[in-house]
């Protein structure tokens, strides 16, 4: 029995979960218009390759990826591209951001894996390949972190200069209501082992472990068959459940007794941590070729039928929420769990590769908090923070936006997991106050650093003016002094003009004993033959054409 | 008495020597205020103070002879780094001070006739063209400073303000409303 560890706090809130879970995985039918955002990962968003108009297949890729952080997006079914423009994306801002809508024509036709214009390979024997190779597949099949960060995969699994002890395969699923990595784990956990494989000999990991909360024992179940039937050495570790003992850097903890240091990342304590959906999305992309089109989202809540669903990306909220069968009071829908979720502005917003789960939400359901009152200081936020962080000061610097007390209070550990609001008697909205000063301290780095580069063009242009100037300068003097220096030209006019001409003679001599044909020397005897026979051609031409000239003249 | 006048002659002597010798030897090249209040300043190199660029108001600053308050592009934030820095009182921008939202320039290609005088004024060079060739701004090096819009004959360049959008967008400070505690 391998020996678990514990982080600071954590909460239980009621898991809700038992719904989604009474029947498997649907697939969700083809809505009749996707909307696909060309940024669905960190990072820059990816560059449209289609024009509206074009007609696309299912996997073809439509955007490709701009930039070291960025990933390939794909049209999720065939049919045709009717626009390119802004739409409403599921975004904390509500801003409209870069999506081409796609109608689909009904027949799922797919790429053909051996067309050249096709940059996905089919059936990768992952073992004798070369790991950038697959990375760059991985890239270009836009597989990325599906646990909600969505980070471009290639990169987390470029090598380090630390080697990689242990990749954790993250199945805790802490959060409330969401159950798609429980389902998915119950139902296909032989590919999500074998996707562990290949990341295991990307990273060139020893060992992996496959972290799961206790509450979810079909899916413990279902992967400790697969992995005793493949054969490899990976072990399933039941975790106790605890939010949010899902988080990246709480599971390690749990797993290896690690902490992953401020400011670090789990590379440098020799851990890598991938989401099982990640495992799988990674094994479809090199077994079989095939880009991230659709994901595993949860429909539940307020709603009549909860069950996850196979959704294509691009389909929108209100399809997924029909299918679910709302119930009439619903006013509102949350793209996540209800911790750290996201309020959706309309239905209209598209799924995307980060959206796990949507939540139904009334009044009945998630009351709305009373209103806030003063802090009065007593640490439970402290008390549960998983970070180690102390929330009651974070918040009193974040309020009075003293942002460099704040980060030395380390902010930018907090993971915003929300426990800290969760536990708060006066319902401050901490996570809300730590968003906004985690964003100013953010926009005033990029202000810093866009000053610092303007400082730097601004100097190096004063710089090449006063060397142009120098040189200028320096130009003058030296036809002065040349001028002063040139002998008196001659008397006699004649004698200057001949002398110019016998200088042009000699170095026209000159010129004429340098070149001389330089590729007669060292010849081979094959290439003598070649010219001997050219030769004779020409030869044989020269006498043709002069016999043909003479018949002529008869 | 004597050798009182002797130990003190000879003290200010070595302390003297000390003194002329760091003097020369840990010299500071420039002046450290100047760069620190330069650090603080936007570099947009707009010349709004009144000084030809950032560098030459933050040295106007340093010698005390220009007012904190004449940063537009800084904002008022930049007036309260400034004021802790100098250790002097925060002051409002004066009368004529017109913030604007943060720009870009914009040339209208149909109408530019390539005469250069555009990006001579640049003072970031942030504008790439040649003679009597279209010019065109180059949108990430450009400060917003608005020094080539005049020098323009045919009135082809304008400032476009940057809206708000996914990548520059900010979590904005938490607001409750009071009506919910009645």
């Amino acid at each position: 029995m391998r020996t678990l560890y514990q982080f600071n706090g954590g909460i239980h809130p009621p898991e809700n979960k038992e719904p989604s879970t009474q029947s498997g995985i649907a697939r969700a039918p083809l809505p009749s218009k996707l909307v696909i955002p060309f940024r669905q990962h960190a990072g820059a968003a990816a560059k449209p390759m289609v024009r509206a108009g074009d007609r696309v297949l299912k996997g073809q890729l439509i955007g490709m990826p701009d930039g070291f952080i960025s990933s390939a997006v794909h049209a999720s079914t065939s049919g045709t591209i009717a626009a390119i423009g802004a739409q409403p994306i599921a975004h904390p801002s509500g801003l409209p951001d870069l999506c081409a809508t796609l109608i689909p024509d009904g027949r799922e036709e797919w790429i053909t894996h051996a067309a050249p214009s096709t940059s996905l390979r089919t059936g990768f024997d992952y073992r004798n390949s070369d790991p950038a190779e697959l990375r760059q597949q991985l890239r270009m099949s836009g597989v990325v972190g599906l646990g909600g960060a969505v980070f471009p995969g290639d990169i987390k699994l470029r090598p380090g200069n630390r080697k990689i002890d242990t990749l954790i395969l993250n199945g805790a699923e802490c959060e409330p209501y969401i159950t798609c990595d429980d389902m998915l784990m119950r139902e296909r956990a032989t590919e999500i082992v074998q996707g562990a494989a290949m990341l295991r000999f990307m990273l060139e990991a020893g060992e992996v472990l496959i972290g799961i909360e206790d509450n979810k024992p079909q899916a413990i179940a279902a992967m400790r068959q697969a992995v005793t039937e493949s054969g490899l050495p990976f072990e399933v570790v039941v975790v106790p459940t605890i939010y949010p003992g899902g988080s990246a850097k709480q599971l390690i903890r749990v797993l290896t007794g690690l902490e992953v240091p401020s400011g670090k990342l789990p590379t440098d304590i020799g851990v890598q941590c991938f989401n099982v959906a990640t495992a799988y999305s990674a094994y479809r992309a090199l077994a079989h070729g095939e880009p991230v089109l659709s994901r595993i989202i949860t429909i539940t809540g307020n709603v009549r039928r909860a069950q996850n669903f196979e959704v294509l990306l691009g389909t929108p909220v209100r399809d997924l929420a029909a299918l679910g069968e709302a119930l009439p009071d619903t006013d509102r829908y949350l793209m996540g769990g209800p911790m750290m979720g996201l309020p959706l502005a309309s239905t209209d917003i598209p799924l995307v590769k980060a959206s796990n789960c949507i939540i139904a939400a009334s009044d009945k359901l998630f009351p709305p908090a009373p209103p806030a009152l003063p802090c009065i200081r007593c640490m439970r936020c402290a008390e549960v923070c998983p970070a180690d962080l102390q929330p009651m000061d974070l918040f009193w610097f974040s309020q009075s936006k003293e942002f460099d007390k704040a980060q030395r209070f380390s902010l930018f550990d907090c993971i915003e997991c929300g426990a800290c609001s969760y536990v708060c008697p006066s319902h401050i909205p901490l996570v809300q106050y730590f968003q906004f000063a985690k964003s100013e301290i953010r926009a005033r780095e990029q202000d810093q650093q866009a000053a610092d580069h303007a400082r730097e063009r601004h100097e190096f242009r004063e710089y090449r003016f006063e060397r142009e100037k120098q040189e200028k300068a320096e130009k003058l003097a030296a036809r002065e002094q040349a001028a002063k220096q040139a002998p008196a030209p001659s008397a006699n006019p004649a004698d200057a003009m001949q002398q110019k001409i016998q200088a042009a003679i000699a170095r026209a001599r000159e010129q004429a004993a340098a070149s001389q044909p330089k590729n007669t020397e060292n010849l081979t005897a094959q290439q003598r033959a070649e010219i001997a026979e050219i030769e004779a051609r020409r030869a044989h031409i020269h006498e043709l054409a002069k016999s043909a000239g003479e018949h002529k003249k008869e | 008495m004597l050798s009182a006048l002797l130990v003190m002659a000879g003290i200010a002597i070595v302390l003297g020597g000390v003194l002329g010798f760091s003097a020369v030897k840990f010299r500071v090249e420039g002046n450290p205020l100047a760069d620190k209040i330069d650090a603080i300043l936007p570099q947009t190199q707009c010349g709004q103070c009144g000084y030809p660029g950032c560098r030459p108001y933050a040295e106007a600053i340093a010698a005390g002879e220009a007012d904190i308050n004449r940063c537009p592009p800084g904002g008022e934030e930049g007036i309260h780094k400034l004021a802790d820095l100098l250790g002097v009182e925060f002051k409002p921008f004066g009368g004529g001070t017109v913030l604007k939202p943060k720009s870009v320039a914009f040339i209208d290609e149909n109408l530019c006739i390539g005469c250069t005088l555009c990006f001579q004024a640049c003072p970031v060079d942030a504008i790439a063209g040649a003679a009597k060739q279209m010019h065109t701004i180059i949108a990430s090096e450009c400060t917003g400073c608005e020094l080539c819009v005049a020098p323009c004959p045919v009135d082809c360049i304008s400032m476009k303000p940057i809206g708000e959008n996914i990548a520059n967008w900010k979590w904005k400070y938490p607001v409750y409303t009071l009506a919910q505690a009645k």
